[in-house]
């Protein structure tokens, strides 16, 4: 991406991010010294913690990740927003009371105090793993794309020097409550997302190009583009290119510009639109091109797109919106987004524009759900299974189920709940609005989608893209330590204690601990790097499919059914877990962005008929459940009753 | 004031079961909601795409009331849960 490199942003990303975690750290020691914060549960205020609500659920992922989704595909994207969102009612109404009515914190807890059985414990402790570095990727991934117009750094290096810090936090000095650090960042979070959807809307819509943007040229008549002096066109017959809709000419300065054949239909020749190129070289020491030119970081890079074509009545601006007028303006105009196409063994790709009418990005199947306006029923049962991940995935998070139990009694609970409902949801409209406003403002990278909400503060100015990269890294800080921690909790004491039985003095326990978070730290850095091409919200979405197939069966039937036995939840977790995990990465969507193969290879190889697994694996597990627990109804419940009447 | 050791509360259990079957009706009210939307986005994507009022699409109309809904819903539960100690 085209970034002058600014000290002036540096030191307001650093300060803010520095003022920030003092704040909190101090605060956050204030109120441990004063009572001791998590033993004394009662002692922080359900506003507080409502917010810390927020804080903890508007991870790195969930605002880079869905602003990137809405800006690139529309409507799609928000209904990641949307899901999100309704998972809080289920953990609200039907999982986190009578939960708390147990006297239990967690998952683990609520299966380990009822039944005492080695089998659940290593099975949780290997869910709550799998769920967290699940959960830990795309924050990765975030970090290393905001890292990246900070420093102009690599995103390895980006995502290798977050993980770094975090892990020297977590080892060296454990973790100091994180109520006060969520509730600073999730406060500021809805804050500034507030105050940019107003100068979105101050701003308006228009088709002009922003002051310094590049202008890309669109439907220009193919003999203005070819004839020019100097200029060559390269034929066809190369490895690749052949029978693709590009014309690809030589200039006077020997750089090769390539031009998509647009029209008046797609792949027409006699209009040509200009594309982006990326040349990749897979062999060592071989030179990157952008756009024919070697790529120089900061210098020649990729140019930031998403443009509006045309406005209705033929205005080239439309002054301030007001937030209806906003989509019914928007729907009724004409935008330009940007699709890829991988040439040539994937070392070429080449990003080109796509007209399309306002309405259509609007409204679901414009993007990675296009499948929904045709008649696939793939494509179908994909969207219908995320939907339901997203829908039962929040009430089988562990990180989230705890902050329940942080205020004193059930009715500060609900209240604080209340508080978390509100923040989130209306931080989750104001996606819809940054995401469409960046699409409309040239703030978007195609190559890398994710750092769509900080360009889109950059377009206003400086401060703000510091501002809102300070509190975005804040938030990757917070959330890959408490995940860190609640990995590595899991390794040294529910696996090592708990079920391989090691005796060891408090000492050696804080340092296996310690031990496993510099691993988990590791094996998050290295598939940070891995899921670069993903999308943060998309690998979200893949972390709630995992976390309801293993989690939520458990949890639900744990609650409602008095049948339930230890064996019946030790096998649904497995099969749940395993299965949904299996799924995933054999997907077609793993295979083509992680393994990196071609999209028609990816579509061959894959071993699954779509990409989200909740639609098959949580029945499988609730079936598992309900079989095995039938099966050893004798030795189960007797027991479990006991306990529950005790 | 309970002791903050201990969080479990105790609840008579007509308390625990209005507050669970008021739990259990709202989440059935907004699970109905859920699926409408998710049905139409699947099977009706041409209807999400009428505009009925004020240029607004029925997308956008019944996103944003599926998030306000859950808020309102969530208001609709803190009113109506009894607590510890009161009567029944």
């Amino acid at each position: 991406m085209h970034f002058p490199f600014s000290y002036l942003t540096l030191a307001i990303f650093l300060s803010f991010v520095g003022f920030v975690l003092g704040i909190s750290f101090w605060m956050g020691a204030k109120a441990k010294s004063s009572r001791g914060f998590f033993a004394a549960g009662g002692n922080i205020p359900w506003f507080v913690n409502g917010i810390a609500f927020a804080g903890d659920y508007l991870s790195a992922a969930s605002f880079l990740g869905i602003c990137g989704l809405i800006a690139t595909t529309g409507y799609d994207g928000f209904l990641y927003s949307i899901g999100f969102l309704a998972g809080w009612v289920v953990a609200l109404f039907v999982v986190a009371e009578p939960l708390k009515r147990l006297g239990r914190f967690t998952f683990a807890d609520a299966l380990d105090n009822r039944f005492n059985s080695r089998g659940i414990k290593l099975a949780a402790a290997v869910s709550t793993l799998v769920v967290s570095i699940f959960y830990l990727i795309p924050q990765m991934v975030g970090a290393g794309s905001l890292i990246h117009p900070l420093l102009n750094w690599e995103h390895w290096q980006g995502v290798t020097a977050v993980g770094a810090v975090v892990v020297l936090i977590v080892a060296s000095a454990g973790m100091v409550s994180t109520t006060w650090v969520q509730f600073i960042k999730g406060g500021l979070l809805v804050l500034l997302c507030t105050i940019l959807t107003v100068m979105i809307l101050m701003r308006g819509l228009t088709t002009k190009t922003a002051e310094g943007a590049h202008a890309f040229r669109a439907k220009v008549p193919a003999a203005e583009i070819t004839g020019a002096a100097g200029t060559t066109v390269i034929p066809d017959d190369e490895t690749g290119w052949k029978g693709l809709p590009y014309v690809r000419l030589k200039g006077a300065d020997d750089v090769v510009a390539v031009w998509r054949k647009s029209g008046p239909k797609d792949h027409e020749g006699d209009l040509l639109s200009e594309t982006q190129v990326v040349y990749a070289p897979q062999a060592k020491g071989a030179t990157k091109l952008i756009n024919g030119r070697p790529f120089v970081l900061g210098v020649n890079d990729i140019f930031p797109v998403g443009t509006i074509s045309h406005l209705p009545d033929g205005k080239d601006s439309t002054g301030p919106l007001n937030p209806l007028a906003f989509f019914d303006v928007l729907g009724r105009s004409e935008v330009v987004l940007w699709k890829s196409e991988a040439i040539a063994g994937a070392e070429t790709t080449v990003y080109y524009q796509v007209p399309t009418l306002g309405a259509d990005v609007l409204r679901p199947g414009g993007g990675m759900f296009a499948g929904l306006r045709k008649d696939e029923w793939k494509a179908k049962v994909n969207f219908l299974s995320l939907m339901l991940a997203l829908f039962l995935g929040t009430a089988s998070l562990p990180h989230i189920l705890i902050r329940y139990y942080t205020v004193k009694d059930q009715a500060s609970a609900r209240k604080s709940t209340i508080v978390g409902i509100a923040a989130i949801g209306f931080f989750y409209i104001l996606t819809l609005y940054m995401g469409l406003g960046a699409m409309a403002s040239g703030s978007l990278d195609p190559t890398d989608p994710n750092m769509t909400a900080p360009l889109l503060a950059r377009g206003f100015n400086n401060f703000l893209f510091a501002v809102i990269s300070a509190v975005a890294f804040t938030t990757v800080l917070g959330t890959v330590s408490g995940l860190i921690m609640a990995a590595s909790g899991a390794v040294a004491h529910d696996i090592c204690t708990n079920v391989l039985k090691i005796e060891m003095t408090d000492g050696r326990q804080v340092r296996i601990a310690k031990l496993s978070a510099v691993v988990v730290g590791i094996i998050a850095i290295l598939l940070g790097i891995a899921f670069k091409d993903m999308n943060p919200g998309f690998l979200v979405g893949w972390a709630f499919n995992i976390a309801a197939s293993a989690n939520l069966p458990a949890l639900v039937m744990l609650l409602f059914w008095r049948g339930t036995t230890k064996q019946g939840i030790t096998w649904s977790i497995v099969v749940g877990m395993v299965t949904s995990l299996g799924w995933v990465l054999a997907s077609t969507d793993a295979l083509e962005k992680v393994y990196h193969f071609t999209k028609a290879e990816a579509a061959m190889y894959a071993w699954v008929p779509f990409s989200q697994p909740a639609i098959v694996t949580v029945p499988l597990s609730f079936l598992v459940l309900v079989v095995v627990s039938l099966m050893t109804q004798r030795t189960g419940t007797a027991k479990a009753l006991a306990a529950a009447r005790a | 004031m309970h002791d903050h050791e201990n969080q479990r509360e105790d609840e008579q259990p007509e308390i625990v079961a209005h507050n669970t079957r008021l739990g259990l009706g709202l989440f059935a009210v907004y699970l109905a909601l859920y699926v409408g939307f998710v049905v139409l986005s699947t099977y009706f994507p041409a209807i999400m795409a009428t505009r009925p009022f004020g240029g607004v699409n029925l997308a956008i109309i019944y996103g944003f009331s599926l998030i306000v809904n859950a808020l309102i819903l969530a208001i609709i539960y803190l009113r109506n849960c009894r607590h510890a100690g009161e009567k029944v």
